[in-house]
């Protein structure tokens, strides 16, 4: 099983790893404007048009032009502006919440839905063996015969 | 009788409906600034958060506490800030003519390149000194919505007279609340 999702993992790991390489090396305005806030409108800054998204804007695309990467870009507007420039929440103190908050919700999930399954699957198996069926009275059993022998008749 | 499995169920989401409800509350009971700007309103005068900033007008560091004993105008600007270039000359002046009575001004910049606020700093000729705010706590303490905003703080540290979002400039009566809020931070 393990070896199966590695053989289907590993394909995709290395189709996405050369894109992000060259998106670290050689980052575009359009990728970085996603993953960097306006600080005075707190959106990012591709949604942002106010006097300092633009000047943010200015600085990012000479960084570029400079061939500076994408992390040597944002370290630099850290330094800058602090780390709330950056849309990621930090991995550290209380940023570190959005980070696993949602994971945690979904290894819950999974986990409530895999239990519920479960539980759901046994309460619907047959407890044992069926009972044998129950003899019929003498009485009724000679009725029935005697109308079996009729009907054969 | 409900299952254990439904009750423990049950449990689990009801704690965590109030995690995520606790987590809100301490969220906007903590949002910061909101103290300050409650306390002023209501005519009080509560300690001027410190700080303690990179100056940009020259080496080293600026802390609040450094100046104790100084009336301090207190103003939150940036380069890119139009409203901000129009205030500095008053700010300036403020400055020069106070400064022997114990006046300081301090120009806190943030949401800014220093590169920016320094070459503006040159241009305009602003010679008070100037700290740069890089990760906005300052701003945050003060609870500092926009820019430019002024605080005035007295010679014992404390927030007095007005706290004026805006220019300094923007009406008449905003000037006299300047004029009067100086007056009363070099008194005290």
């Amino acid at each position: 099983m393990r070896r199966l999702l590695v053989v289907l993992l590993l394909p995709l790991a290395l189709a996405a790893a050369p894109g992000a390489l060259a998106s670290e090396q050689h980052p575009t305005l359009g990728e970085l404007e996603g993953q960097v806030m306006c600080p005075t409108c707190h959106t990012t800054l591709d949604q942002s048009s106010s006097p300092v998204a633009q000047r943010i804007r200015a600085f990012i695309r000479a960084r570029i032009a400079a061939g500076d990467t994408a992390s040597g870009i944002k370290k630099e507007l850290v330094a800058q502006f602090g780390p709330a420039i950056l849309a990621a929440p930090p991995h550290k103190g209380f940023g570190l919440l959005a980070w696993w908050l949602p994971i945690a919700g979904l290894l819950a999930g999974v986990a409530a839905i895999t239990f519920g399954v479960w539980h759901w699957s046994r309460s619907r198996e047959p407890a044992g063996p069926a009972p044998p069926p129950a003899a019929l009275e003498p009485e009724l059993e000679r009725r029935v015969d005697e109308e079996l022998a009729r009907l054969d008749a | 009788m409900a299952s254990p499995v439904k009750l423990a169920a049950q449990a689990l989401a009801v704690a965590a409906v109030v995690g995520l409800l606790a987590l809100l509350v301490w969220k906007v009971t903590h949002q910061p600034g909101s103290g300050v700007e409650k306390a002023l309103s209501a005519g009080k005068h509560p300690p001027a958060p410190q700080f303690t900033l990179t100056r940009l007008d020259g080496p080293g560091k600026l802390s609040l506490a450094s100046l104790r004993g100084k009336a301090v105008v207190v103003n939150f600007w940036a380069s890119w800030c139009r409203p901000c270039k129009e205030e500095l000359p008053v700010l300036e002046k403020t400055w020069l003519q106070y400064r022997k009575q114990g006046l300081v001004v301090v120009g806190v910049d943030a949401e800014d390149f220093t590169s920016d606020a320094k070459r503006f700093a040159h241009k305009y000729g602003i010679t008070y000194p100037i700290v740069h705010d890089a990760p906005s706590a300052t701003v945050d303490r003060y609870g500092v919505t926009g820019f430019p905003e002024t605080f005035f703080v007295d010679r014992k540290g404390r927030l007095v007279g007005a706290h004026i979002s805006g220019s300094i400039l923007s009406t008449s009566e905003i000037k006299a609340e300047f004029a009067a809020s100086v007056r009363r931070a070099l008194r005290s």
